[in-house]
């Protein structure tokens, strides 16, 4: 137990839904990002899987489109500290999008438009956990949020979840990204409290 | 986006509060010492862990206001109504008490004093607190990078660091500041009440040609939308770099 706050009650304890440590509920949706919100005119909007031997399977905004969609309720854990449950998504499984990928790496390095970057164990974006999405609550993604599509691994702190998501390097080794670089966990699991390097 | 690093594992620290300043009627900049704080860059931030007596906790982030100073760390917390954490730190946490924290934090948001570029700061509200510690920090480095500062606040009341601001802007050479009141403006104020717009950062801002560091912090609204301006105008949005206050800061 940390150092006892004088006089600090807060809020009434819950019986609600577990949060991962550190964690408070919220319901709004805060948007978090470094820089300003690129715009992507979607007739030029790509989505790019890069292997280890540099093949590249790509999809337009239709392609991505005609594939099927699933719609994953899940719960995001901000590393800022707010946690929203119970949210509902749209988009393409990336076991999908991986189906006819030949691999055999171990990580995948993320990148997006406007230069955001971020970097996860191949593993974590499979058997269905990581999704291209492109609608949050029935409506198309809000650019301030990620849109047109973004990256979607709920299991993981949300910046992994890479916003404007543009391609997928696949690699054998692990490449730190935008934040990882800049003191934040390589791997980000909020139930293990993995926010900043070393935690 | 160009890489920045910190290195080290980041541990929790006990501070204790030596002196408080009110800044507004709802804003008080809280001082603490920090034994072993490894010191910080202008823009980073702090998490904070408070604990109560049956051993529920909670954690918030907020941003840094002083340069670096020793074992010195300066915060200045919004209470956020019906927030869970700033009005503690607002109205209750006493000059002796203890609180924990760990960081600093971030290696994006950040202004290095080595750097040579002219820069624009632009702060909505309590956004100027990261700010704040950039101009600080140009002070205490006496560094002669040209800062602009545009700084939205509601009312003159709201304004964090009025007098220190007026005296740095006497004081430090190079270093320019412009008000946009969005609610009322102060007796004899050229204009009414009006919202950031182009013609402001047109104006009070540098032309993208001079290649300055851009640092909007604010509300996420706020910062959308100068965001979108400063590219608008032609500024390089990898110079462009962002922090939100959301509405869940409390």
């Amino acid at each position: 137990m940390g150092i006892v706050s004088p006089g600090f009650q807060g809020r009434p304890r819950s019986s609600g839904p577990e949060l991962p440590p550190g964690q408070y509920l919220t319901e709004d949706f805060p948007v978090l990002s470094a820089g300003p919100t690129p715009r992507v005119p979607m007739d030029r909007w790509e989505f790019v899987i890069t292997t280890e031997t540099s093949r590249e399977h790509r999809w337009t905004w239709a392609e991505l489109m005609a594939l099927p969609s699933e719609t994953p309720t899940v719960d995001l854990h901000c590393v800022t500290k707010w946690s929203k449950l119970g949210t509902t998504w749209q988009g393409v499984s990336l076991d999908t999008l991986m189906s006819d990928v030949d691999t055999a790496a171990d990580y995948a390095f993320v990148h997006s438009y406007g230069g955001y970057t971020t970097n996860l164990p191949l593993a974590d974006l499979l058997d269905g956990q990581a999704w291209v999405a492109y609608k949050f609550d029935g409506d198309d993604l809000a650019p301030a949020h990620g849109g047109p599509a973004r990256l979607l691994v709920p299991h993981l702190y949300l910046w992994k979840s890479a916003k404007w998501v543009r391609g997928i390097q696949l690699r054998f080794d692990d490449e730190p990204g935008f934040w990882e670089t800049a003191g934040y966990h390589d791997y980000g699991d909020p139930w293990r409290e993995q926010r900043y390097q070393g935690d | 986006m160009a890489r920045a690093a910190i290195p080290g594992r980041l541990t929790w620290r006990v501070g204790k509060l030596a002196e408080a300043r009110a800044e507004t009627p709802t804003a008080r900049t809280l001082v603490l010492d920090v034994p072993g704080w490894p010191g910080h860059l202008a823009g980073q931030h702090v998490d904070v862990r408070l604990t109560a007596e049956d051993g529920y906790s909670t954690q918030r982030s907020y941003s840094i206001a002083s340069s670096a100073d020793g074992e010195r760390v300066e915060l200045t917390i919004q209470a956020v109504p019906d927030g869970e954490v700033s009005p503690y730190l607002v109205q209750t946490f006493s000059p002796g008490d203890p609180v924990e924290l760990r960081g600093p934090v971030g290696g994006w948001f950040v202004w290095r004093t080595s750097g040579m570029d002219p820069v624009l700061l632009i702060a909505g509200g309590s956004g100027i607190v990261p700010l704040m510690a950039m101009i600080r920090a140009r002070r205490a480095a006496g560094s002669r990078v040209p800062f602009r500062l545009i700084y939205s606040v509601r009312t003159p009341d709201d304004v964090y660091y009025a007098d220190e601001l007026r005296r740095r802007v006497r004081d430090d050479a190079g270093l320019d500041v412009t008000f946009v009141y969005t609610r009322a403006v102060p007796d004899g104020w050229p204009h009414p009440p009006r919202r950031v717009g182009v013609a402001d950062v047109n104006t009070n801002g540098w032309p993208p040609a001079l290649t300055p560091d851009c640092y909007v912090c604010g509300p996420t609204a706020f910062v959308e939308t100068v965001a979108d301006i400063l590219v608008a105008l032609g500024h390089d949005p990898r110079r462009v770099r962002t922090e939100r206050f959301g509405p869940t800061g409390g």
